[in-house]
């Protein structure tokens, strides 16, 4: 396992940095663990695409030395597809935040997932609109303050892997900022996966998301998370009255039973080429 | 060996996409668009290609994105509601410079319109539909055959010059049946494809204007060239950069990438032109109407032609200015309020009077009512000397 200096080095591309990320975003704590998870999984760059939305999330992309496109704000997913299926050789990796994915991006997201086409999908859910300063999204919990909802949001918030997992998302997985060896763990079984694979990562956002809170410091953030993520398994084990307020993580659903969207349509050109033949015989 | 068919406009921009080289489709069914996506999601996979239809027209310009990126000549089609829904990608691909087809096949509008009825009343969306300074390619079929041809052309000029390309046709085109000859081989008709860097990859960078024609080599995703698109402003290395400077250098390299490849990308149609009194300017399904009332305007002695964009943008400024320097009247025929017309009358600059015979209700022109038109401008020349 390289060092993150080395993962520094070898990964991210000379000049780009620093980031504009604030002091205190977890979407660094993101990246470096989506770089070890592609470092472990032993993935060349050539063959690894990473795409993104917009939001600070999807600045992301620009910062790492693989095929990279900062798309626009909720098409990453179909841009993602659309190489998926020019080149299912690629691993193809796509970065969004909680409202590019789950608001304006929010189509794309189910039909990916009942697609099953074979993506990586990484939520960073900061719970805000942070690039715009603060804005309540889909998945900002209720009662809460935004810069748009200044008397507390009334509007219940999505639990995005129920959302994809009821859509046909094969694989679905959950952490945090605070967990990063099960972060890790989970980006490198989302990227095994065969299917549409979508991993969720809980992360601060210190600027506009817990200032409007009161949240507290960075670190205060990151404990909260780690009072509040519990490991699926002893998650599988509370009752209604201890989750209250919790949420679990780790890995919480995969099947296997669904063919691959573009293996499926490697059928379909099968049949096409097989009549074809027909015809002309 | 060649077999001669009865087809649809929009089956023969399938075939044209096929023999072009197109081997992805992303698409969205709309009236009158349809048979586009039918026909592809039929012959692509034949061929070894892809097609999806997708969850919406947004998801339908993406995935032809995507596939772009990936290196596949890719293409999709709608019609006017879901025009609109794509322009942000069509700007998004202009500013990345990323090759793509989109046909709209129009019917009239606003809004949900009239779904099966013929209209252009789309035509400066083309040029003007998604936001900010941009230059791209329009063309315009007028028959079945031309349908085939121009929808190569269409994929041949997005590959060269790395920009979106709209076909725009009408619903008279696109649903009219004609006699269209076809080689039973599609062999050799496939067109170029996007310029390859030269350069070893350490080396690349991905908007760099290597050999003067200002449009960069596009390396594949996934060909060991590895480099970032962004919708940001950027400089030559693809990276964002918001300098007065590079933001004036990206959007002037975008203009003049065209601007400076007019001769190659503009062509117009003249017809019976050379000694006409009065020039009929029509385009697309419009045009048909034109040839038949300028031979019946020819017998009964005015002096009529017709001059046929085929480009629609970049605008045929030099052809239509040597056009007005000849004759003495143009008469813009266009079915919708006037809106080519005013480009027309901007190009020409007084030389000589712009009449428009506007039709935008719900029915081509017949050639008699054309005719009329021509009958009055030709009064009108002949009262003003």
């Amino acid at each position: 396992m390289k060092s993150m200096e080395e993962l520094v080095d070898f990964y991210f591309r000379p000049n780009r940095l620093p980031h504009l990320w604030c002091p205190g975003c977890g979407n660094g704590v993101i990246l470096s663990a989506l770089l070890k998870a592609i470092d472990a999984e032993n993935l060349a760059k050539d063959d690894v695409a990473i795409i993104s939305g917009i939001g600070c999330s999807s600045r992301a992309s620009g910062y790492v030395d693989f095929n990279t496109a900062n798309t626009l704000h909720g098409r990453a997913l179909p841009i993602s597809t659309g190489l998926k299926m020019a080149r299912p050789d690629l691993h193809v990796i796509t970065l969004s935040g909680d409202g590019d994915c789950s608001a304006i991006g929010g189509n794309h997201l189910i039909h990916a997932a009942r697609r099953n086409i074979g993506l990586t999908l990484v939520v960073f859910n900061n719970s805000i609109y942070g690039m715009t300063g603060g804005q309540y999204s889909p998945l900002t919990p209720m009662g809460k303050k935004a810069m748009t909802a200044p008397y507390l949001t009334i509007e219940p918030s999505f639990d995005i892997l129920d959302l994809a997992r009821a859509a046909g998302a094969t694989f679905t997985a959950r952490a945090t900022t605070y967990h990063v060896p099960i972060l890790v763990d989970v980006l490198r079984k989302g990227i095994r996966h065969e299917g549409f694979s979508i991993i969720e990562v809980v992360t601060g956002c210190p600027t506009n998301y817990g200032r409007q809170n009161q949240l507290g410091a960075p670190a205060k953030m990151m404990e909260w998370q780690k009072d509040h993520g519990v490991m699926k398994a002893a998650w599988d084990k509370m009752d209604e009255a201890a989750r209250e307020g919790k949420f679990p993580i780790g890995v919480l659903s995969e099947r296997t039973d669904l063919k691959e969207y573009t293996k499926a349509y490697d059928e379909v050109i099968a049949r096409a080429q097989a009549s074809v033949k027909e015809e002309t015989a | 060996m060649s077999r001669v068919l009865l087809l649809q406009g929009n089956q023969a921009v399938v075939e044209g996409a096929i023999a072009a080289g197109v081997r992805f489709y992303g698409g969205y069914p709309i009236t009158p668009s349809t048979e586009i996506a039918e026909g592809m999601a039929k012959r692509l996979p034949q061929v070894g290609g892809k097609f999806m239809q997708t969850e919406d027209e947004l998801a339908g310009i993406g995935t032809v994105l995507g596939a772009s990126l990936g290196g596949a000549k890719a293409m999709t089609a709608t019609s006017g509601p879901g025009f609109s829904l794509k322009q942000e990608m069509i700007g998004m691909a202009c500013s990345a410079e990323i090759p793509c087809v989109i046909v709209d096949v129009q019917r009239v509008g606003p809004a949900t319109g009239q779904p099966t009825s013929p209209s252009q009343g789309d035509v400066m969306q083309t040029r003007w539909g998604t936001h900010g300074d941009h230059w791209l390619i329009v063309v315009s079929p007028s028959s079945v055959p031309e349908c085939f041809e121009l929808t190569r052309r269409a994929v041949e000029l997005s590959e060269k010059y790395r920009c979106p390309v709209i076909l725009l046709m009408d619903e008279i085109v696109g649903h009219m049946r004609e006699r269209i000859e076809l080689p039973d081989s599609y062999e050799g008709l496939s067109v170029p494809r996007r310029k390859q860097p030269d350069t070893p990859p350490e080396k690349y960078l991905a908007y760099a204007d290597t050999d003067g024609s200002m449009v960069p080599a596009m390396a594949d995703f996934g060909s060991g060239y590895r480099w970032h698109m962004t919708g940001l402003v950027h400089d030559e290395t693809g990276f964002p950069k918001g300098t007065p400077a590079a933001t004036k250098n990206s959007q002037d390299r975008l203009h003049l990438k065209l601007r400076n490849h007019e001769d190659d990308i503009v062509q117009v149609e003249n017809y019976r032109t050379e000694d006409a009194d009065v020039v009929v300017i029509a385009y697309g399904g419009a045009a048909r109407t034109a040839y038949d009332a300028v031979d019946m305007a020819r017998d009964e002695g005015i002096r009529a032609g017709l001059l046929r964009p085929v480009t629609i943008w970049p605008f045929a400024d030099r052809q239509i200015q040597a056009a007005a320097k000849k004759t003495k009247c143009l008469l813009v025929h266009e079915l919708n309020c006037g809106q080519y017309v005013r480009e027309v009358g901007r190009a020409v600059r007084g030389i000589v009077p712009v009449d428009l015979y506007a039709k935008y209700d719900n029915e081509p022109a017949t050639p008699e009512q054309l005719l009329e038109k021509i009958r009055e401008s030709a009064e009108k020349i002949k009262g003003a000397k």
